[in-house]
């Protein structure tokens, strides 16, 4: 006899176990089929379905009953194929009959491991409550007492400094005439120091990132330093970069990324001899905020040709990151080697750091670094960074909220008095809501030397879907619906890297402004104001007990 | 806005002319209180140059634990000055005004300035935390040649009070805030001007910039960096640090607390250094509305202003002596038979600096060094 189970679709899922469920208009809907053929997931099909209407044409009501097959817009109930939300169909649809609704009773994460897979995706944290950034303001406004600035007047001078910076006592400075000199004799070690704008743009890899994404954040990165005067700077990612760009002058607007996989350093290092210009400063990657402890994956059907010659590995195959790198057993090993090796390689010229996850252990190594005369920099990223691949598990679940490791380590900082010779660089959800200019200045006044932005940049320059409603975020399947996470030449193409490039300096350009408008009325202008904690307060005791700054309700 | 009054002379002045120029500017000072210090001193101070003078206010217990304390370090008091009080409306009468002359302890005789400076200034941080909760001591300076004297009340009052009008009290350098108390608790070690080792300034504007320098400062590691009752203390510490602790020409001040831009260092001739101080000493950057009167060991006065120059400031005089003021009327007040067309008003970029025994005048320009 024949399990009931079979017959009444007992082991199925229903719409309502899905995250977002399609709302197609049958009215509306011409059956163009432009949605079924766009949908990244195939979570949407045409289909036909038999229908009894009650019809009738006579000039006085005959009604008749008539069976009729039509064709429909179905949605998958098959898990492998989840609606992501991301609401592409919406975007091609001619008639506005068809969109993605949020279903808040979702049981998505409950089914979402067949084949005792866990869930992996790409994107951010799934929590839509706002940041620790977001509930702070800023209280101290200079009125009366002390004039507040112009912000569309007024010098404001918005930049920062990259690099290890010696504390006076030790600069080899000597007496000639009455005026000082700088002691060549000395043989003192001056670390190089760059100035740039403290608003970067974070690690992704090209790889990760479509190539008409990342050509477009190149293009106006290079556009903002060469023609608007702003030093935006934007760090690779781990996996190399073109030629092309390490071997032009605008390499010195890029920051290489090493890590775990040291994919990519091949090539770079067979390149430095023809490189013209020295890179801003190398970052090495000892974990990321999105997947703290967990190693990276490109997966093989990312790898392409480009992708393939940029990272000096055969097309097509999978390129897993470990967690750690695998040659370095302590910090006393990291820093020694590997920093010092990067210091090398450019003759010394070229500030290197460590890029972190936000954890509670962030002090240690922020004090092993206090004592290396070389580490340029901490480049912590927190719980709220985005990433190109990880499991749900580590996204949603591991790391730590930026802004009190941020402070505790600026506060461990000024208590041994080197506040401002290891500039903290705060990155994960700066901008998680949009507010990225008031998260940057936030985490300035915390104690940050430095902000590095990612998703932000992703959904303004760009338009991506995701959010922390698990839209979309699905950049770890090459299916990017708008062309930046994917090396599909039919998906990438969609994605115009000069008009990314003119977001980017849009983007730059507003934010500066949004800054000018926080620190003239601060009272600011001249130098950032890292660890001006009396200008912000938090909403919530607990958070500004934590901070140690004021509460303001 | 606070109301600055700074004199430099190659002869002995009577602090009145001080007050007497604050009192031109009385709409800009609200009573809160009035700093004066007076360095090269003269009077009866002048036989006594070599031993340290400290300055303060006690109760009548405060007094006694203050004898006792430096009896127990070894300081022989050797003269002490105290104002005829000469009760004041406006003014409440503390206990115990004075400066007094000490002779170094037996061992600290013979040893280098450095140590006796160091030990003057562990001993005036000690008498200030014995007496800091119940303010039975308060201390403002200990230091050879340097009379200190803080109140409450409008400087014109005070003067009355502390008989300032009849005193002996003269001093070739003699610094004067009338105070407008803005954002901070009245507080007598909240009074400009302030002094540490030899240093001495006085500011007028709020400074935005206070908790990072604060921060900065405090962790140099020099006990002499606290306080910090008012904002503008820290424009005295940087001096200090810059001067003394790091030993820089005292030019160099200006290019830290308001730092060129990096196209602008290029000019400087010692542009390398400038570049190298600008990224050390970043977290010494006022960036607030600032006018910055001081005074260094060997009798130099400067005046400098904020990076935008939003705060007044005026640097005039004749030969032998000059005065250096918030407002101009204080300028006409103290020196009257001046040439006013070689008033100098320091803009962004300048330094005013006043050589010893208001020897000369030099307008120094951050933009050539």
């Amino acid at each position: 006899m024949e399990p009931a189970t079979r017959l009444d679709h007992n082991h199925e899922l229903t719409l309502k176990d899905f995250p977002y469920i399609i709302r197609w208009r049958d009215d509306r809907c011409k059956r163009c089929g432009r949605c079924t053929a766009v949908c990244p997931m195939f979570s949407i099909e045409p289909s036909v379905i038999v229908r009894r209407i009650v019809h009738s044409e006579a000039p006085i009501p005959e009604p008749k009953a008539v069976r009729q097959v039509i064709s429909v817009v179905k949605q998958s109930t098959d898990i492998n194929r989840y609606c992501t939300g991301c609401g592409t169909c919406t975007l091609v649809c001619p008639n506005e009959a068809i969109e993605p609704e949020y279903n808040p009773q979702h049981k998505f994460l409950f089914h979402k491991n067949r084949g005792g897979y866990p869930y992996r995706r790409g994107g951010r944290r799934n929590d839509p409550r706002l940041s620790t950034l977001d509930r702070l303001k800023f209280t101290r406004i200079s009125m009366l007492t002390d004039p507040a600035l112009d912000a569309g007047r007024h010098e404001f001078r918005i930049r920062t400094y990259l690099g290890r910076i010696l504390p006076a006592e030790e600069l080899p400075l000597k007496f000639v005439n009455g005026k000082l000199e700088v002691d060549k004799t000395s043989g003192k070690f001056i670390p190089p120091v760059r100035e740039i704008y403290p608003v970067m743009i974070g690690s992704m890899s090209v790889g990760a990132l479509s190539p008409t994404m990342w050509e477009g954040l190149a293009m106006g990165v290079t556009y903002l330093n060469e023609v608007e005067g702003m030093p935006v700077v934007m760090c690779s990612g781990e996996g190399g970069m073109p030629q092309r760009l390490l071997k032009s002058r605008f390499i010195k607007y890029f920051i290489p990324q090493i890590a775990s996989g040291y994919f990519g350093w091949d090539e770079i290092v067979r390149t430095i001899p023809h490189m013209v210009e020295d890179p801003c400063a190398i970052e090495i990657k000892y974990g990321q905020g999105a997947k703290p402890g967990d190693g990276g994956l490109l997966m093989a059907h990312k790898v392409l040709k480009l992708i393939a010659e940029i990272r000096g590995v055969p097309m097509g195959v999978d390129l897993p990151s470990p967690p750690t790198h695998q040659t370095k057993y302590s910090i006393e090993e990291s820093v020694a080697k590997m920093i010092q090796s990067m210091y090398m390689a450019w003759g010394f010229r070229v500030p290197v750091y460590p890029k972190i996850s936000g954890t509670r252990t962030a002090r240690a190594v922020l004090n092993n670094l206090v004592r290396n005369p070389y580490a340029a920099a901490l480049s912590i990223d927190g719980e709220d960074g985005g990433t190109g691949a990880a499991y749900n598990v580590s996204m949603d679940k591991m790391g730590h909220p930026i802004a009190s490791n941020i402070r505790e380590c600026y506060l461990d900082l000024v208590r041994q008095g080197k506040q401002n010779e290891l500039p903290l660089i705060a990155a994960g959800g700066v901008g998680k809501t949009g507010n990225l200019a008031a998260n940057a200045a936030a985490l300035f006044m915390l104690g940050a030397s430095a902000v590095a932005i990612g998703k932000y940049i992703m959904q303004a320059a760009a338009g991506c879907f995701g959010d922390e409603y698990n839209r979309c975020n699905i950049c770890n399947i090459g299916k990017c619906p708008r062309g930046i996470t994917t090396q599909d030449p039919k998906l990438y193409r969609r994605l115009d890297p000069d008009k990314v490039a003119e977001r980017v300096v849009e983007v730059f350009k507003a934010v500066d402004v949004e800054l000018k408008k926080i620190f003239a009325p601060m009272g600011r202008s001249t130098e950032l104001p890292i660890g001006m904690s009396d200008g912000i307060s938090a909403d919530d005791p607990a958070i500004a007990e934590r901070l140690q700054i004021s509460y303001a309700c | 806005m606070c109301r600055l009054v700074a004199i430099t002379s190659k002869d002995y002045i009577s602090p009145m002319e001080n007050i007497i120029a604050l009192e031109t500017m009385k709409e800009g000072h609200d009573g809160s209180g009035m700093g004066l210090i007076m360095k090269n001193l003269g009077g009866e101070f002048e036989e006594m140059k070599g031993y340290p003078i400290l300055s303060g206010i006690c109760s009548r217990d405060g007094i006694h634990d203050l004898d006792e304390y430096m009896d127990k370090l070894g300081f022989q008091l050797r003269y002490t000055w105290t104002p005829t009080i000469r009760l004041t409306r406006g003014v409440e009468r503390r206990d115990y005004y004075f400066a007094r002359v000490y002779d170094y302890p037996d061992e600290y005789k013979d040893r280098p300035f450095e140590e006796k400076e160091d030990l003057l200034l562990r001993t005036r941080i000690a008498l200030r935390r014995m007496g800091e909760e119940d303010e039975s001591i308060i201390v403002f300076s200990f230091y050879p040649d340097v009379i200190t004297l803080k109140e409450v009340g409008d400087p014109l009052q005070l003067s009355e009070f502390f008989g300032l009008d009849k005193s002996s009290l003269k001093a070739k350098i003699i610094f004067a805030q009338g105070r407008q108390n803005t954002n901070y608790a009245i507080n007598l070690y909240a009074c400009h001007p302030f002094f540490i080792q030899g240093y001495g300034s006085m500011t007028n504007g709020e400074n935005t910039a206070f908790v990072p320098i604060r921060e900065f400062l405090m962790s140099r590691g020099f006990p002499g960096y606290i306080g910090y009752n008012s904002d503008s203390e820290v424009f005295t510490h940087i001096l200090h640090y810059i001067c003394k602790i790091l030993g820089y020409p005292l030019t160099y001040y200006k290019d830290i607390i308001t730092p060129l831009k990096t196209s602008e260092i290029d000019g400087r001739p010692d542009s390398e250094v400038v570049r190298l101080l600008k990224v050390t000493l970043r977290p010494l950057c006022i960036d607030g509305p600032n006018c910055v009167i001081g005074f260094t060991p060997d009798g130099t006065c400067f005046m400098v202003q904020d990076s935008k120059k939003l705060r007044p400031g005026v640097v005039g005089g004749v030969k032998g002596k000059y005065g250096l003021m918030s407002e101009e009327c204080g300028l006409d007040s103290a020196i009257p038979h001046r040439d006013r067309g070689l008033d100098i008003f320091p803009m962004k970029y300048d330094m005013v600096i006043v050589r010893p025994e208001a020897e000369e005048v030099v307008l120094w320009n951050q933009l050539q060094g």
